[in-house]
């Protein structure tokens, strides 16, 4: 048979993966290893065992008030480009129209622009019309970085839900909005929250929108940046980032699940 | 009740459908049949309106409704792969054209309950749709269009994806439906046993066109085409010669020799070319030679083919380079055809058997 060969184990290929595996996560799994160490240096031997660094983080006030802009600036970045993404995601996968393709890699680019760029010129748009900085710049910038993501994550559970149950709802009685309502959006709800935790975490992890466009105010990844020069803070950055790594993972793996479920419901109806 | 006037569509270069005009009665099984890619779908999508109609009317009890759109009109569909929400249980799928109308909640259960016991599906409300098999899921498709009480229900290959028993059974049900609800039905189907088993009329298309519409009866004796003819039933096809004028035609058909026409040649001039179709079942089987004066000739068989309880023998003929198919019913234990290859046999016909059709 064919598909014995392709279903064997195939050890050569374990073993890369492993490695691959090792090679992205070692380096992350020394952090949380670290936070845990009395002493100043991040270097073996491992010291005592503390808790010490955790406690710090609380007291200090600029690190509070930049978590809190960071978790603002991420609710309304998070809700605003799903807000959007969702009927640009929704022409592009039920209408056809002429340029479409190109529509589509115009709106993907920023995708791949070095954050820098999109920083600086965004930057120089907001001081031409004399905008002032704040944390509502950060979330303009940041919903424009968003975007792209959002509308792929949106594009294949709206395509998914299939042109035939939106013309089944019709059919019998519905009106498109009413239709979108009761047919497209609970279909495609999964992916639509999936959307809301990855532009969460892009938000909240976003360092150039928030450098060139947050005036006085700084989020979290800003802070680290500055606190980083200083020696002695960085046992309480790693006690940071730990927080920040294991909240991520959370919301990461929720949002694949989530995409599962999406997937597993979207076949189904368009079966 | 339905009044289609000349309804084209094209999708670009494609004509999809080419002038159709159709009057469905108030209550009428129609079907319309034909291959794959023939229009039936388009014809059927702009009667629902998912589709504009490029040019054209259609009318429901008089009223021009090409240009509202599909939720304003009072049709339902049931569709080819069922698009049952997979989110909604089967209680919530039936019930879900009723919100819009504001039927009271008690009301509606009663009326849900009430189409459960109709499809055969009592005590399946509360059922995760997906979970349905095939079958199941194509009555709640039936039940979720039927509650709205339309005017007209379109049904597109709605028996497609059921097997051979599953789909016959389905067949009957949708038959003794729409009696009982007297609700017009239009159905598209490529099956032709279907459309002539469930249909009051049919139309027959090709190529975007419709090129008969008739009774089952009337298609399958009368076809006035060479594609109906062929594609309702199987049929044998003789090129012909219409000779004389008036109550004395005669046709000099290929294979057959002379024979008397009954008035079936119409307005033909003496000398047209023609088409001659005999069913193989009109046609009869004799060893040896007939002795009352009817039309007969004399052939061989070449092959015998069984086909359920029929057997479909070919004899050769001179004059024709096909053998001629003809049906028989097959004899259970003694076969009177047994081991006959190669026997010479009188083929004869009624005079009622022969259809004629233009030559292309
Ligand atoms: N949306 C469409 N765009 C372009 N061509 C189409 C579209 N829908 C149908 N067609 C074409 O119209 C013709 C008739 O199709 P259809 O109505 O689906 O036929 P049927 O239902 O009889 O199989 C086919 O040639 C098909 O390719
Ligand atoms: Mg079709």
């Amino acid at each position: 048979m064919a598909s014995y060969t392709f279903h064997r184990k195939n050890r050569p290929l374990a073993l890369y993966a492993g490695a691959f595996a090792v090679f992205i996560y070692l380096p992350i799994m020394f952090i949380p290893l670290f936070s845990f160490n009395s002493g100043w240096y991040v270097k073996f031997p491992l010291e005592s065992f503390t808790f010490h660094w955790y406690v710090d983080l609380f007291q200090r006030e600029q690190l509070m008030r930049a978590l809190w802009n960071s978790i603002k600036v991420a609710l309304f970045v998070s809700f605003f480009s799903t807000l959007i993404a969702i009927p640009a995601a929704l022409a592009v996968a039920r209408y056809r129209m002429p340029g479409k393709s190109a529509a589509i890699g115009f709106i993907m680019l920023p995708l791949v622009l070095p954050g820098i760029i999109m920083g600086t010129s965004i930057l120089g748009l907001m001081n031409w019309f004399n905008v002032t900085l704040s944390l509502v710049t950060v979330t303009i910038g940041q919903m424009v970085i968003c975007l792209p993501y959002a509308i792929a994550v949106l594009l294949p559970r709206f395509i998914g839900v299939g042109r035939a149950l939106e013309e089944a709802s019709a059919d019998l009685g519905e009106p498109p909005l009413r239709t979108f309502f009761r047919v497209t959006l609970p279909i495609a709800l999964p992916g639509v929250l999936a959307c809301l935790l990855m532009t969460f975490t892009i938000s909240f992890e976003e360092y150039f929108m928030a450098f060139f466009l947050g005036g006085t105010e700084i989020t979290l990844p800003i802070y680290i940046w500055t606190q980083l020069r200083f020696p002695d803070d960085f046992p309480s950055l790693l006690a940071l980032a730990t927080l920040i790594i294991t909240f991520s993972f959370i919301l990461v793996f929720a949002s694949l699940r989530l995409a599962r479920i999406g997937e597993s419901l979207t076949q189904e109806g368009a079966r | 009740m339905i009044s289609l006037r000349n309804v084209n569509k094209a999708f670009g270069r494609v004509q999809a459908v080419r002038d159709v005009s159709l009057e469905i009665a108030k209550g009428e099984f129609f079907s319309l049949l034909g291959a794959s890619g023939s229009g039936k779908t388009t014809l059927l999508r702009m009667i629902a309106g998912f589709e504009s109609v490029t040019s054209g009317k259609i009318l429901i009890d008089g009223q021009e409704i090409q240009d509202s759109p599909p939720h304003l009109r009072p049709i339902n569909m049931v569709f080819q792969n069922y698009a049952i929400f997979p989110h909604l249980n089967v209680r919530d799928n039936i019930a879900y054209g009723l919100q819009r109308l504001g039927t009271p909640k008690a009301e509606q259960a009663r009326m849900v309950d009430a189409m459960l016991e109709m499809i055969a599906l009592p005590g399946y409300g509360d059922r995760r749709a997906t979970q349905l098999s095939g079958g199941q899921m194509q009555r709640v498709a039936l039940a979720r269009a039927l509650i709205l009480k339309p005017k007209v229900l379109l049904l597109d290959e709605p028996l497609g994806a059921l097997d051979k028993q599953l789909r016959e059974q389905m067949q009957l049900e949708l038959r003794s439906l729409q009696r009982q609800l007297g609700i017009t039905f239009i159905l598209v189907t490529h099956d032709q046993e279907e459309a002539l088993t469930l249909s009051d009329r049919v139309a027959v298309m090709e190529n975007g066109a419709v090129i008969q519409v008739d009774t089952p009866a009337g298609l399958y004796d009368h076809p006035t085409n060479r594609a109906v003819a062929a594609f309702v039933g199987s049929m044998n096809f003789f090129d012909a010669t219409v000779h004389g004028q008036g109550d004395a035609y005669r046709a000099e058909i290929a294979g057959l020799g002379p024979q008397r026409l009954n008035g079936q040649a119409g307005a033909r001039q003496d000398g047209a070319r023609v088409l001659v179709a005999i069913r193989p079942e009109s046609l009869t089987l004799s060893p040896t030679a007939p002795e009352a004066p009817q039309p007969s000739v004399q052939g061989r068989i070449t092959a015998r083919q069984y086909m359920g309880g029929r057997q479909m023998l070919h004899v050769a003929v001179e004059g024709r380079a096909a053998p001629v198919a003809v049906s028989i019913v097959a004899q259970r234990g003694d076969d009177p055809w047994d081991g006959s290859e190669g026997r010479p046999v009188w083929l004869t016909w009624g005079p009622g058997a022969i259809s004629l059709l233009d030559a292309e």
